[in-house]
């Protein structure tokens, strides 16, 4: 299996605990296995946890930064310029006590005060956001891990660091974040194509609407994995169907599958059936894409 | 006023099942749904709106074409890569703006202007045992953790207004800001988590969040049959650690039903084995007598 590719496939949900993670770990150890080249990207940096079930040796650990502005007071004239052009209210400037200062926590590293100043007394440094790790499985399988630092204001630096490390020949799975926020739209942004996992329930279905919906917008292209399937009921079904939604896969809910899963095992090692059902996921998206 | 959160740090424990069953336990309660980015709770309270606003969460940079000169001196200084030319044509992508404004403070031609995003709303409304406030966070916005203060703030000054006593919130996932804007000044927490490894280590982040709050915190086991060895593992923990565990319930597809039905558990199954645990913790909670002083 060396016909392809170099796509580009995100995994997410707009609900918490549908079994992202479930569907990307068992999508890349079934596409390794095949000897596929495939990068398994984490892009869930405020919870990593991929490497609960899949873990290699570390190539290279690399820091993300942000540049935070620094006002040198011996050259600043107190204008109140970078104060008025910064639009995250991260200065503190108080003229009649020669005062002003960078609230680091607020800084969204737009560059706007350095732009602002004419006397040259804004400068920057660097301050950590986070690391992106690159551990190595076998020659063709790589795993890349986003994590953000406790206390960071976005992760989003951090996953687009993550996903730019990707090797571009690769094939690549982004398990992304839950929600519809930056976060996820940051990981969706570089995917060829979006599986969203869902469950059969009412909650389920109301966050894939949201989820499809944000998608619809980036015009991304999509489908679903009901995981669970069997609980809950057909509303799902019923949504995909009249809105041409493709349904990718159904993983029945399955007190085995729940056992493997909270142990940090593989489904397709585990349940070597699976292995079949995942390489034919694929097959089922490469289509997709290119229709 | 007695404030109780419901957290989880891992997605799909089951908080906002338990936080419906909550909410439709006693009447004068006030609900306030935190989980502003995916919220559900309105789908079993179905409450009836008398408040529907807009809320701001920043602003986006637009272009008028009829004086832009296509210079592009703006995608030069855009550091969020969201203006790019786009068929020729300098073209600004309104999810990737982050709304900083220099790219309209730099147009040599004027050509740029902020327009405020206001696409995320909040609501309050009248449910069958109370009063609910709840939010819904437009696609790819930030500052979650303002529309969480707005939502707790309106339910404090229902509280206020009406003379009831309890307020529920209905925490989101995670460990972010949204997270801590939730549990700020709240007078207990119960974090909902399941018997898996990922459970059990979100339970962990959260954990130390509540602590540097001083918030009371204890702790429900969701699912617990689901691998037993796993959650007596998180019970020993707890009992280490000082948290109380103040209920395990088993695996229930009735949860599901419920749901699937618009009810929480405890009106869909009153007398089942699930919904006598759940009333048993909630009454426990509520009177504090199983809460230990950390």
């Amino acid at each position: 299996m060396t016909d392809h590719s170099n796509l580009k496939i995100a995994v997410a949900s707009g609900k918490g605990g549908t079994g992202k993670t479930l569907v990307s770990t068992n999508l890349f150890w079934a596409l390794q296995n095949t000897g596929t080249q495939v990068t398994l990207v984490d892009c869930d940096a405020e919870e990593p946890n991929m490497a609960e079930f899949i873990s290699g040796e570390v190539l290279v650990r690399l820091p993300v930064t942000q540049n935070i502005p620094v006002i040198d007071s011996e050259i600043c004239t107190f204008c109140g310029k970078c104060f008025n052009y910064c639009n995250y209210n991260a200065i503190v400037y108080l003229p009649s006590n020669h005062f002003i200062k960078v609230v680091e926590d607020l800084c969204h590293d737009c560059g706007a005060c350095t732009v602002a100043c004419r006397f040259g007394a804004i400068s920057e440094k660097e301050k950590q956001l986070g690391t992106v790790k690159t551990m190595f499985l076998n020659s063709n399988a790589e795993l890349i891990e986003a994590r953000a630092d406790v206390g960071v204001y976005s992760p989003v630096p951090v996953i687009k660091k993550a996903i730019h490390s990707v090797n571009d020949r690769s094939l690549a799975i982004f398990d992304s974040p839950p929600g519809i926020s930056c976060p996820f739209i940051a990981t969706v942004e570089s995917a060829d194509f979006v599986v969203l996992v869902t469950e059969p329930t009412t909650f389920g279905l109301n966050d894939l609407k949201l989820s499809v919906e944000t998608l619809q917008q980036l015009k991304k292209p999509c489908g679903v994995i009901v995981n669970r399937a069997g609980l809950g009921n057909r509303e799902v079904y019923d949504w995909l169907k009249a809105n041409k939604i493709p349904l990718l896969l159904e993983i029945p809910f399955d007190r085995e599958i729940a056992r493997i899963y909270s142990e940090g095992l593989l489904l397709v090692e585990e349940k070597p059936a699976y292995q079949l059902l995942f390489r034919e996921l694929l097959k089922t998206i490469e289509k997709l894409v290119k229709r | 006023m007695n404030e109780i959160v419901i957290l989880s740090g891992k997605g799909g424990t089951g908080k906002t099942s338990l936080s419906a069953a909550f909410a439709t336990i006693n009447n004068n309660t006030i609900v306030a749904d935190c989980d502003v980015d995916a919220a559900n709770l309105h789908l079993i309270l179905q409450p009836v709106n008398y408040y529907d606003r807009n809320f701001t969460t920043g602003s986006k940079a637009l272009i008028n074409y009829d004086t832009c000169t296509n210079c592009g001196l703006c995608i030069d200084y855009c550091r969020f890569d969201a203006i790019s030319f786009h068929r020729e044509k300098v073209t600004i992508s309104e999810i990737s703006c982050d709304g900083c404004k220099l790219c309209s403070r730099i147009c040599p031609s004027h050509s740029i202007q902020m327009i405020p995003s206001d696409k995320s709303r909040w609501y309050a409304g009248n449910y069958r045992n109370g009063k609910m406030v709840h939010a819904r966070l437009a696609p790819g916005e930030e500052n979650s953790g303002k529309l969480v203060n707005v939502v707790r703030e309106h339910a404090k000054k229902t509280a206020q207004e009406t003379g009831w006593e309890t307020i529920i919130i209905d925490g989101p996932p995670g460990i972010g800001c949204a997270v801590i804007s939730s549990i700020t000044g709240t007078n207990k927490a119960i974090i909902v988590t399941e018997p898996t490894n990922s459970g059990f280590h979100d339970m962990k982040r959260v954990l130390e969040i509540t602590a540097n709050f001083k918030v009371k915190t204890v702790v429900v086991i969701n699912k617990y049959d689901l691998n037993e060895s796993i959650s007596s593992k998180i019970e020993n923990w707890c009992v280490e650690n000082n948290i109380p565990v103040v209920g395990k319930i088993a695996f229930d597809p009735e949860i599901v039903m419920a749901m699937i039905n618009c009810q929480s558990i405890t009106e869909w199954k009153p007398e089942s084995e699930t919904s006598k645990e759940i009333i048993r913790i909630w009454n426990q909670v509520k009177t504090d007598k199983c809460i230990i002083q950390r």
